[in-house]
């Protein structure tokens, strides 16, 4: 084991899969001998030529429309799109094209090899177009994948899962933990499943359940909630396409109360669609309404970012407000 | 007049014969040289005393401001920065070649050309700290400015939307009957987004007002020019689209001043778009959070800082008596004392209000965003030392 930081573990991944298999080829803006804005792609073109670690043009949209027909060859595309705010120049190609490949074709072609890389989220003082969380967008596109990982061992298993997957993957990466974040990291090559949520605190009270850098907010508003005697059941989504609603049903049942945050603005957000399903496979068994912390419905601002947040503070009471209903 | 479309006129040959990269030379307007004396044969642009000294303190000022700011972000005081250090003349002196009325679309590195239509140094300030006077409330990182009575168009983070954008409004313009043009600044890197091909096609062939300023200054982030396209430059997409264009030597203040003079006459006279590329370089960092020293050499860096176009003018200026060494030390320790002062009296004043939070997203807020605005104040004064910048003024 290794200690490593969010960063170093995707790169870590990257090599393992690079080496495992010479069809990997890793391409995006500034990634090649630069290593990428945030260095996430260190080294790879030293290792690994320039055939296949390279820049691109800046062009969101010809960086996925490439990476399609790249991974509909059967080469095994990861491209980075610099940050999640400016993936939508290359929104018609991921929602038309990467994801539909495979249907349209009746399963002669696909783009299951390809895996699409950003940052997203905030926390950084970056404004509304270094800070959006775009997942709810692509969570309405059948065919995707979509994976976010919380620290360090999960960005490794869950990256190098993606990559092998016969699926398109969008893998969302907590900017704001890329440094923040570490802890120890195999060195070794293994792989975590996709689809699978995780728990990673039993409870009897109510569930809560986030995914990325949220799971941090929601540990900080646990330990509140404990000192109130309130024991709270914790679950990381980890994937949002397809989610693990058995896992978190299961969870609910027990503890009869779900609470669900993310950043991105609360109207139509993903928890929308956790709390539509829970509410269809639990009805009987919830003892209050289902709580959502999430962003406001306004772009994401750069003055009152933190009063924007839906941070620790504001889940705690949400909680105490959903387990006294 | 050329049947275009259907090619009906096109000249025939028998053999394959395939057009390389190379066959159109595209060459580049250079009036003063590097040691700030005019070519022989170059015309230097009539521009009387007064304008020439604003352009000129106009990048001085920006310079000073830029080695400001960068400064003032190490130090922690603003969170961002991006400077324009070496391509000073490419925004100035092209903005100083137009009317008060036509519209600027920029990307993020023409503070000087917003300077130059009389942007103040508070006015900078405020937007960098995202300030209660800041026109744009707080929602953009510094550098995003943008000013409704100077015609600037606020600042847009991804790259190169601008650029249909402003062929958009001066098809209004044109349609509105204005004696006003839009001009329309990028780099070279933004000329690889979709948009680029979309604004400039758009253009041409609905007959936009519009100019299209390209700073060709060798760099996106890291990644060289030549890794960002391979032919000749951006000037030859532009006679692809069928857009009038022109090279210049955008460190050169008097061949960016007259192309962009004649650019405007033409887009106005003619209703077309023109293609300026600007050939100039980024002497500094991409951005505060960028370090070049890991992409580029020094080496590089000192040959480009010989074609410094602030030192260029400033040579030509005082052969041509019109500032001597005492007045500009004199000037120059003035825009100092201005910044400073105004950096240390604008980080005072409060950030915004947090009621402005939910304004404009929409004409007027709607129940749902009023009522999550209630929620958050209650929450806000339950917890006022949480979010100290904005619950003193609940």
């Amino acid at each position: 084991m290794a200690k490593m930081n969010l960063l170093q573990a995707i790169n870590n991944a990257l090599i393992t899969a690079m080496e495992e298999n010479e069809k990997v080829m890793v391409f995006g803006e500034d990634v090649g001998h630069f290593g990428g804005v945030f260095r996430a792609t260190s080294n790879l073109q030293q290792k690994f030529g320039r055939d296949r670690c390279f820049n691109t043009p800046l062009t969101e949209q010809g960086i996925i429309g490439f990476a399609n027909g790249l991974a509909s060859q059967g080469s095994v595309p990861v491209a980075e799109i610099q940050f999640g705010d400016y993936i939508f120049p290359a929104f018609d190609q991921i929602v038309n094209e990467t994801a539909k490949w495979r249907y349209r074709s009746g399963g002669q072609f696909s783009c299951g090899t390809l895996t699409i890389r950003t940052p997203y989220g905030g926390g950084i003082a970056g404004g509304h177009y270094h800070s959006q969380s775009p997942e709810a967008y692509f969570a309405h596109t059948p065919g995707l994948k979509i994976v976010i990982p919380r620290n360090p061992y999960q960005a490794k298993g869950l990256l190098l899962a993606s990559i092998r997957d016969d699926n398109p993957v969008l893998f969302m990466e907590p900017k704001r933990l890329y440094r923040a974040s570490t802890g120890e990291v195999p060195e070794e090559d293994y792989t975590l499943p996709l689809g699978k949520a995780e728990i990673t605190k039993s409870g009897t009270d109510i569930t809560l359940l986030a995914w990325g850098a949220q799971m941090e907010v929601i540990d900080k508003a646990t330990e509140l909630a404990q000192k109130e005697g309130i024991d709270a059941e914790v679950i990381d989504l980890r994937s949002i396409l397809p989610w693990d609603a058995e896992t978190v049903c299961e969870s609910v049942v027990k503890t009869g109360r779900l609470l669900i945050s993310h950043e991105a603005p609360l109207t139509g957000g993903f928890a929308s669609e956790i709390a539509a399903t829970v509410q269809d496979k639990c009805f009987l068994n919830l003892e209050s309404p289902i709580a959502r912390v999430c962003g406001l419905d306004t772009p994401y601002p750069l003055a009152h970012e933190k009063e924007y947040m839906p941070d620790h503070l504001k889940v705690f009471e949400a909680i105490k407000r959903t387990v006294h209903y | 007049m050329k049947d275009r479309n259907h090619l009906s006129n096109v000249g025939l040959v028998h053999e394959v014969s395939i057009i390389e990269n190379g066959l159109i030379d595209i060459p580049m307007l250079q009036i003063l040289q590097p040691d700030g004396t005019p070519h022989k044969k170059a015309k230097v642009p009539e521009l009387d005393q007064q304008l020439a000294l604003k352009i000129y303190r106009t990048m001085r000022f920006i310079r000073v401001l830029d080695e400001r700011m960068v400064a003032a972000q190490r130090q922690g005081r603003i969170s961002f920065y991006l400077a324009s250090t070496g391509e000073e003349a490419a925004s100035v002196a092209s903005a100083a070649a137009l009317k008060p009325q036509d519209m600027i679309m920029s990307q993020y590195r023409e503070q000087g050309a917003l300077a130059f239509r009389g942007y103040s140094t508070e006015a900078f300030m405020n937007q960098m700290f995202s300030n209660e006077k800041e026109a744009n409330k707080g929602r953009q990182m510094p550098i995003h400015y943008g000013d409704k009575a100077l015609n600037f168009m606020t600042i847009s983070s991804p790259l190169g939307t601008q650029i249909p954008q402003a062929s958009g409004y001066a098809y209004g313009q044109k349609m509105a009957g204005e004696e006003a043009i839009t001009i329309c600044y990028f780099g070279e890197g933004a000329a690889s987004e979709g948009d680029f091909h979309a604004g400039l096609n758009m253009a041409a062939v609905l007959n936009c007002p519009v100019i299209f300023f390209c700073r060709n200054n060798g760099y996106a982030i890291s990644t060289p020019a030549e890794e960002q396209f391979a032919g000749d430059g951006i000037a030859s997409r532009g006679l692809g689209y069928g857009v009038k264009t022109i090279r210049v030597d955008g460190n050169d203040t008097f061949a960016v001043y007259a192309a962009t003079q004649q650019a405007r006459a033409i887009a106005l006279k003619d209703n077309c778009p023109v293609l300026i590329e600007a050939m100039t370089y980024r002497l500094a960092a991409h951005s505060t959070s960028d370090d070049p020293t890991g992409y580029r050499s020094k080496d590089e860096e000192a040959r480009w800082q010989q074609k410094d176009p602030i030192a260029r003018l400033g040579a030509w200026l005082k052969n041509k008596g019109w500032l001597d060494e005492e007045q500009e030390n004199k000037d120059l320790e003035k825009i100092r004392q201005e910044v400073l002062q105004e950096l240390k009296r604008v980080e005072k004043v409060p950030i915004c209000k947090i009621d402005e939070i939910i304004e404009d997203v929409y004409d007027t807020p709607p129940w749902h965003l009023k009522e999550q605005l209630s929620e958050l104040k209650k929450h806000m004064a339950k917890y006022p030392e949480a979010y100290p910048k904005t619950s003193g003024r609940l």
